[in-house]
């Protein structure tokens, strides 16, 4: 019996996923929980396996096209049917619409409304028949049916008419589709990003291509500007001598691979460091709500990692709590399943204090932008060998320029520069045992 | 308030203007002695004498030239169509004279020309014609449908009153059938005015003599099935009420233009323009025209019944057109 691939809600929040990558062909055999497709959400980005072993009958959904979640990607069919797949071969395969030749950008461009074949099979039929391979119904995309009225409500209202299901003729997005839309926007859909200010759309007389932002670029562009328009930011630069985790590293490191199986980095470290710092200093840890100051009883540090499309941060939970090795572990582990799209939606969710690692690529520091609704965040520059004067002699340390965004809101500067300095001090005078 | 015909009001109308100024006169075919031919002007000669109700010879060239004179020598003549069909015999006197004079050299020319247009009285080709919009084409003329009683007498005081040409089309199937309460006392209706007759939200019809009632009853009926129709009578086809027939379409954002005229060239096309012009982002669907079919009216019934737009028709649009 054919199996229905749907496209998977991750987390409570999340009301739609891109298929940015089919992982088998049409026609290809797959086992069960084998990866099967790539997606990108809100939340996050994540490969799905298959539901069913057999044959992949039928695609529904393209690459790069979004779709709500529950909507059926593709069907798989089972054993019998994969024999009978195989024996028609041909059709199979022209169900696989996109066109090699053109650039995925083009295809995605277009407003994409769920081609109703999608629809169709949903709750109505829940035991088909093998899905109709032989004319195989051309997945429609581009065109969302509306009206003169609807475009201009979509336009004032900065609605992606995608997003609005049409109840009209064929489909068709009406007056009253969109008007219940605005009324209410499915909880789970993001609004868009904020309406574009007047005047500040450029005209480029250039040749230009344009490319839809992938939902995470879609909800970093968000968060980034919400963030600046909520926290007041102010910025502090420290420059910690890295002398004593350079030894450490290098005198512990070996012995640290052997026992937990994972090499010994600088981020931990920093990690413990802020750890530290924040039992001193909680504010540092806290949130704004309305007029209060909302303390959190756990730390729990995200860690900004960045991805080829974007940036992720996973939070290590309960980060006061582990020990040195423990952190290294959760980070590593994190930061791995992060860019193999294996991140859950509770690894993402929940953090208390962020740190950020600009220096990665030579940055010397860099100003970050708080992930709300935090209230600070520590970036870590490159490190490297300075001169710097010791004693009145110049010496070559290793050094690192640390910068704290604050929420000048509820943190001073003074407050700001304590923590800072005590970071500085737990980093130059690391006492705690790492193994 | 007295309950009387569409007719009684017109002639209601027509005999306050006479008793309230002596410069207005009638004249046309069988108006005095026979009281016209669907008795408009009957007990006129009686009351105001064979100088202000003069009985013409069978020419509408004849009619309109001398009202035309008349109203240059400062009268204000109010000439009455046998039938609105002939008054293609008066064409001449009517878009060439009548319509460009105050244009071309300055004097006013306060005519009236009145007169039974429509069909759905098995009229046949000639007796049953919505010839409106060969007026409505011709700048300098006004073009008056009244689809009420209370109107009838209302915008033919104000036609009268007016100081150029008025082309005023009254529905003949509305004459003895439409009865309703109407003043005694002296009113008008401006010109240029439509008027909304019914409330609505989903799609607005806008219409005009006696398709008003056609429309009303399709809105009728709908309501039981949860469509509301909003229905304006334009009342004035020439100058229009531009303003109404836009915010009836902005409210609605659908609409039917409803016309018992045929198709091609009707009033529901000028409107369409003016909608498509200045409400196109306020449409949630096509502009719909619901009209008789460009033919002749036909003379039998069965065949004029299916030439005339009906409730049916209206409903049948209309839910299409919600649908979409």
């Amino acid at each position: 019996m054919p199996t229905k691939v749907i496209m998977p809600q991750m987390g409570e929040s999340v009301a739609e996923g891109t298929v940015t990558k089919w992982l088998k062909k049409v026609g290809a055999r797959v086992e069960r929980d084998e990866p099967l497709f790539e997606i990108s959400t809100d939340k996050v980005d994540a490969e799905i396996p298959s539901p069913a072993s057999g044959v992949l009958a039928k695609i529904l959904v393209r690459e790069n096209e979004t779709v709500a979640v529950n909507t059926v990607v593709a069907w798989i069919d089972g054993e019998a049917e994969a024999e009978a797949v195989g024996a028609e071969g041909a059709p199979a395969t022209a169900v696989e619409a996109p066109p090699p030749a053109l650039p995925a950008p083009a295809l995605a461009a277009q407003p994409s409304a769920p081609p109703p074949a999608v629809h169709a099979p949903a709750p109505s039929h829940p035991v088909m028949p093998a899905p109709p391979l032989a004319p195989p119904a051309p997945t429609v995309t581009g065109k969302v049916r509306s009206s003169p009225l609807v475009r201009r409500i979509a336009r004032e209202h900065n609605v992606d008419l995608a997003r609005v299901r049409g109840t009209g003729l064929g489909g068709r997005i009406s007056k009253k589709d969109i008007l219940a839309y605005l009324a209410h926007p499915a909880a789970a859909v993001p609004a868009a990003a904020p309406p574009p200010q007047p005047g500040a759309r450029m005209v480029f007389s250039a040749p230009t291509e344009v490319v839809p932002m992938t939902p995470m670029r879609r909800q970093i562009a968000e968060h980034m500007m919400a963030s600046k328009h909520t926290s007041a930011h102010v910025s502090t630069v420290f420059e910690v001598e890295m002398t004593r985790i350079v030894e450490i590293i290098a005198r512990r490191g070996e012995e640290f691979e052997r026992r937990h199986g994972l090499k010994l980095t600088y981020t931990p470290f920093f990690v413990r460091a802020a750890i530290e710092a924040i039992k001193e200093f909680p504010i540092l840890n806290s949130s704004v709500e309305g007029t209060n100051i909302v303390y959190k009883r756990d730390v729990n540090i995200g860690i900004a990692v960045a991805l080829e499309t974007g940036l992720i941060v996973p939070v290590v939970k309960r980060a006061g709590e582990k020990n040195f090795p423990g952190i290294a572990r959760t980070v590593r582990d994190l930061a791995d399943r992060a860019r193999t799209k294996h991140l859950s939606v509770d690894d993402v969710q929940g953090g208390t204090f962020t740190i950020t690692n600009p220096g990665v690529f030579g940055g010397l520091f860099g100003t970050p932008i708080i992930n709300q609704p935090q209230v600070a965040i520590l970036g870590v520059g490159a490190i490297e060998k300075r001169p710097v004067v010791r004693h009145d002699a110049i010496a070559i340390r290793p050094m690192v320029y640390l910068v704290l965004t604050f929420d000048h809101r509820i943190i001073d500067g003074a407050v700001a520069d304590q923590f800072m300095s005590r970071i500085k001090a737990v980093l130059e005078n690391w006492e705690e045992a790492v193994l | 308030m007295p309950v009387m015909t569409y007719l009684d009001a017109l002639r209601q109308g027509i005999w306050e203007e006479m008793e309230r100024d002596p410069s207005v006169f009638l004249l046309g075919e069988d108006i005095g002695v026979y009281g016209g031919a669907f008795k408009v002007t009957a007990g006129m000669l009686e009351k105001f004498g064979p100088e202000r109700v003069i009985d013409t010879p069978i020419s509408e060239s004849a009619i309109v030239g001398a009202a035309v004179g008349a109203a240059l020598m400062g009268l204000r003549p109010v000439a009455e169509m046998q039938f609105m069909d002939f008054i293609s015999c008066g064409f001449n006197q009517v878009v060439n004279m009548a319509a460009k004079i105050h244009y071309r050299w300055g004097p006013k020319v306060p005519i009236v020309i009145r007169g039974p247009s429509g069909a759905g009285v098995h009229g046949g080709p000639f007796h049953s014609q919505s010839n409106e919009m060969w007026f409505v084409h011709t700048p300098g003329l006004k073009v008056v449908a009244p689809a009420t009683a209370y109107d009838a007498k209302g915008l033919i005081k104000a036609a009268i009153r007016d100081d150029n040409p008025v082309i005023f089309f009254e529905h003949k199937f509305l004459y003895r059938r439409l009865k309703e309460e109407v003043p005694e006392e002296d009113y008008v209706v401006p010109l240029g005015q439509a008027a909304v007759r019914r409330e609505g939200t989903d799609i607005a019809v806008i219409t005009y003599g006696a398709m008003v009632w056609t429309a009303l009853e399709a809105a009728e009926q709908l309501e039981k099935e949860g469509l509301s129709l909003e229905v304006v009578d334009l009342r004035t086809l020439l100058p229009y009420d531009e303003q109404t027939v836009l915010e009836s379409v902005r409210k609605c954002s659908k609409v039917i233009l409803l016309h018992e005229d045929t198709r091609t060239g009707g009033m529901a096309g000028e409107l369409a323009a003016l909608i498509a012009e200045k409400a196109f982002e306020d449409l949630d669907g096509p502009i719909v025209r619901v009209t008789a079919p460009d033919t002749p009216v036909p003379y039998s019934p069965p065949l004029e019944e299916y030439f005339l737009p009906s409730a049916q028709k209206v409903a049948a649009a209309a839910r299409a057109l919600a649908e979409y």
